[in-house]
């Protein structure tokens, strides 16, 4: 594990590399993929992506919580969440390499 | 929606690319995404999400079905953390 990070900048990088488009034209399409992703996802509709993942939006309910510090309980209010489930091909890509 | 249907909608809103560059645009974040953390690196896209790799020890699984005991290896799982604009955004909370 080399323990990097990697952003927006080099998600750009790869698509000016492929494509014939300027870096500015690349980072918009960055961005657009991924807002196209967020504003599906808020309207309750799921986004696979075939050999990589699906992300759907789950509905949680209310439930009683507490506030490790204090002990204090507080209600944990209705809300939805986030789930990514990654594909088999992604798993697998990532265990090849694991040890 | 799909990966081919995300691609069509990208497209739509790019009237200045052929399709098939959309295609390779969308493909590339994805592969660029999976050869990162197949590096065992992490991609952090601020105001999406995180993705990391996380290390699983081997563990002694049961078959549900006969009980029996069964050795499952170490393994890396992919794992992905909501960021906190696509987490409000996802609540109707603006962003």
């Amino acid at each position: 594990m080399s323990g990097n990070t990697v952003t927006r900048a080099q998600l750009t990088e790869a698509v000016y590399q492929e494509v014939g488009l300027s870096r500015h034209e690349s980072a918009d399409l960055v961005e657009s993929v991924l807002l196209e992703i967020s504003t599906t996802l808020a309207q309750g509709e799921m986004v696979k992506i075939s050999s990589f993942g699906s992300f759907s939006v789950r509905q949680k309910g209310q439930r009683i919580g507490r506030n490790p510090k204090t002990g204090e309980e507080v209600p944990i209010l209705p809300r939805r969440v986030l789930v990514f489930r990654p594909s088999h091909v992604l798993k697998n890509k990532i265990n090849t390499n694991f040890k | 929606m799909t990966k081919s249907e995300l691609v069509a909608r990208i497209a739509e809103m790019n009237p200045q690319l052929y399709q098939r560059d959309v295609e390779r645009i969308v493909s590339t974040i994805f592969e660029e995404i999976t050869g990162a953390l197949s590096r065992g690196d992490r991609v952090e896209l601020r105001g999406f999400g995180a993705f990391s790799v996380k290390a699983r020890n081997a563990r002694v699984g049961r078959n549900p079905r006969t009980g029996a005991s069964v050795e499952v290896d170490a393994k890396a799982v992919p794992f992905f953390k909501t960021g906190k604009q696509l987490r409000d955004l996802i609540n109707d909370r603006g962003a």
